[in-house]
């Protein structure tokens, strides 16, 4: 006990006695409070907080994370969300009581996941309706409002799918980038108003990258706490580019001039690539999950839409020239996880994995602008308010809500 | 095969135990009569206010027999009435209790001795009945019996508080078949909970000889969401699907078929591979029509009678499809006339 009394008069010890044996003890004793209460709660809970009046059956909870279609059968993937153990007992489909097997077992216990199989003659294009009735007989409900074959990964499925992604994803990038030679002949003072649309552009899509990912967080079962992976994603991309920021910025800035504004525009591509990425798990789950017909104008709308995101890209090295190698680089790193978010999307999909690519995304985009924003002030030697960045901005945010109306998931 | 579908030969595969092994015991006239006030002095159910009882440790069945409400008949403890008639005296209890309304579905239901649907009283026109009912349930109830009877044999407005008794009497009148369920409001609650059963009135000169059976046609809303979630016949969805009712070529059939289910508008009892008489309520013995479909509101029964012809597995069922693949389904399994056995 003498240590401790010690180093509680002491605080300004050494960083070194803070390790002392001692000291140890000091770390595990409110564990070890906090680990004897949560046994005594477990044990004695209805001692110590009374008896809840609500009946613990009627919390139970089951949710829908996946609903797979395949020919005669139906595959849904489900998740004991509640506080206890479920058992179900009956399935219907579309109001019929219907045969079906739950692997492992009928019985799941919290937080277990289930996969209950329907053999089912469904029709593509019909509206499907799920039921669960558990053993105390209540009802948890999956509606697919379009019920389609799920894709398989096969070699042809990837193939669709990889040219889905291109089409949104990869040829925009490069159609965006046509712009440079265009961007090389305006005088200064232009070259800062499409630095500023391009912060515009990004804002747009950091903050559609944020509203997807609230969106997707809405269809995460409860427990996983949606909103807290967003906080995750969003810091972890923001903080995660700007580590990298740093590093590659700081040495560019004392390597080659205009190598702070090459190494800008990598970040920027990389952004935009992470945000892709989670847009490309979107298209490819909305596509795999039947929720929407990804009709031809749809693919044009992204590729419109998406087209911005190149000029975006080269807009800060605009002043330098780049060489062909970075730009193909570039394009590759900001359209190419298009295509990997289409397949992991198509094939895998997972409400929680949305979440946390858009968040990161979000973050990602958000932390370019900052540089961005720094580089243009550093630029114009503080002078960067000016009326011609005020109106890139506003015109790169309008560009993109105006393209955005082509692409309504 | 020819006349079933993939889902139907799919649904008979299914492993027959339903896990109601045991013989349901209902809990029909195993209490002693109370002693009865003399004459029509009823005691008072406000008297009874004390508290809830302190529920019992019931040898309730552990699993209700829908097979057993099909054909037990309810005649009750039979004395001669001052007058020289036949008196029979019921006892209808009332308690909650949980059941098995589908294959691992378990409901907190509300029943009349221990059974959804109730037990089939059953007399004959002119009979002196007294019904003993005894509410040992959580909430007030009472019985209200469809037909002829003073304003306060109703069931409406005396009602039984929990610990609570009442003695129903009345003159069977007329014959045909009715039907009694609990009264109290909400009445939705109390009817879906499961409080009812079928009354049958014989007429004096009894109908032609026949195998009988009772089919109560209900539902149940395990979810509370003011929808059914099952349908049945006497009480657990699709168990005459997984356990045909045996019958024999040839043999005169009578189904009491009473609807009782709460929330949906209508029901319906349509019979396969046959034409059925029908006795509208079963109050005359002329028969109304000759056909294969009835259509019946909620508390509306009627009286059915049949002969089948050729053996084989015939189905019954609700024509309202989703009622009966939501498990208002049954078999008839016709044996074939016993020439060798």
């Amino acid at each position: 006990m003498g240590s401790q009394d010690e180093t509680l008069a002491t605080p300004d010890l050494g960083a070194r006695s803070v390790w002392r044996p001692g000291a140890w003890l000091l770390i595990l004793l409110p564990v070890a409070v906090l680990v004897a209460m949560v046994v005594l709660f477990l044990a004695k809970g209805e001692v110590l907080v009374g008896k809840s009046p609500i009946p613990p059956d009627a919390l139970l909870k089951i949710e829908f994370e996946r609903v797979v279609f395949r020919p005669g059968e139906i595959i849904a993937t489900v998740r004991n969300t509640g506080p206890d153990a479920v058992t179900i007992a009956q399935v219907t489909v579309n109001e019929a009581l219907w045969q079906y097997a739950v692997s492992p077992g009928t019985s799941l216990t919290r937080m277990q996941q289930g996969l209950v199989t329907i053999p089912y003659p469904w029709e593509a294009g019909d509206p499907v309706e799920v039921k669960l009735i558990t053993s105390n007989g209540l009802v948890f409900t999956k509606k697919v409002d379009i019920a389609a074959e799920t894709p398989r990964p096969s070699v042809k499925a990837l193939g669709a799918f990889a040219l889905l992604g291109i089409y949104v994803g990869v040829v925009p990038v490069y159609l965006g980038f046509l712009w440079f030679p265009f961007l090389r002949r305006v005088r200064e003072r232009w070259f800062h108003f499409f630095l500023s649309l391009t912060a515009g552009l990004l804002i747009f899509l950091g903050v559609d990258a944020l509203k997807e990912a609230l969106e997707a967080a809405g269809k995460v079962p409860g427990a996983f706490k949606g909103v807290g992976i967003i906080l995750i994603g969003v810091s972890v991309g923001l903080l995660g580019l700007m580590a990298v920021g740093e590093r590659t910025m700081g040495r560019a800035r004392a390597g080659a001039p205009g190598g702070e504004r090459l190494a800008l525009a990598y970040l920027i591509a990389a952004g935009i690539g992470l945000h892709n990425l989670g847009e490309g798990l979107a298209i490819g789950a909305a596509y795999a999950l039947g929720n929407i017909a990804l009709g031809t104008f749809l693919i044009v709308g992204f590729t419109i839409h998406n087209t911005t995101e190149g000029l975006g890209v080269v807009a800060p090295v605009a002043r330098d020239g780049v060489r062909l190698r970075h730009l193909l680089l570039m394009g590759l790193l900001a359209g190419g996880p298009t295509v990997l978010g289409t397949w992991i999307g198509g094939f895998t999909y997972s409400a929680v994995w949305s979440v946390l690519f858009l968040a990161l995304g979000a973050g990602a985009i958000f932390q370019v602008v900052y540089e961005l924003i720094k580089l243009m002030v550093r630029d114009a030697r503080e002078a960067a308010g000016t009326v011609a960045n005020f109106v890139g901005l506003i015109v790169g945010l309008g560009i993109m809500y105006l393209t955005g109306l082509l692409v309504q998931l | 095969m020819s006349g079933l579908s993939r889902r139907q030969f799919l649904r008979w595969g299914l492993p027959a135990g339903l896990g109601l092994a045991g013989a349901a015991a209902a809990a029909t006239g195993k209490e002693a009569a109370a002693p009865m006030p003399p004459g029509m002095a009823h005691p008072n159910p406000t008297q009874y206010t004390g508290a809830r009882p302190v529920p019992t440790e019931r040898q309730a069945p552990d699993a209700m027999d829908p097979m057993q409400i099909l054909t037990a008949f309810d005649y009750g403890k039979v004395t001669r009435s001052s007058n020289g008639g036949v008196q029979r005296e019921y006892t209808v209890t009332a308690f909650d209790l949980e059941i098995e309304v589908a294959k691992g579905v378990k409901f907190p239901a509300w029943t009349f001795n221990g059974t959804v649907p109730g037990p089939t009283i059953r007399c004959t026109e002119g009979d002196r009945l007294i019904i003993h009912f005894r509410n040992e349930g959580a909430h007030p109830h009472s019985i209200h019996l469809h037909g002829i009877h003073p304003a306060n044999m109703d069931g409406v407005f005396e009602i039984v508080p929990p610990g609570g008794r009442y003695d129903y009497e009345l003159t069977a009148d007329p014959f045909g078949l009715f039907l009694y369920h609990c009264h109290v409001m909400p009445l939705k609650k109390h009817i879906h909970k499961g409080l009812y059963g079928a009354f049958i009135v014989d007429p004096k000169t009894p109908r032609p000889p026949a195998k009988e059976l009772v089919m109560v046609m209900n539902g149940f809303d395990t979810d509370l969401d003011g929808k059914n979630e099952f349908y049945a016949v006497n009480g657990i969805a699709n168990y005459f699907a997984d356990h045909p009712i045996p019958l024999q070529v040839g043999e005169p059939v009578r189904v009491y078929l009473v609807n009782i289910l709460e929330f949906d508008l209508i029901n319906s009892f349509h019979l396969h591979g046959n034409v059925f008489t029908l006795f509208r309520t079963g109050t005359s013995l002329t028969s109304s029509e000759i056909t294969d479909t009835v259509m019946l509101c909620q508390g509306e029964r009627c009286v059915l009678e049949f002969t089948y012809h050729h053996p084989g597995r015939f189905m019954f069922h609700a024509h309202q499809s989703e009622f009966a693949e939501l498990g208002w389904m049954g078999m008839f399994d016709v044996r074939p006339p016993a020439r060798t056995a």
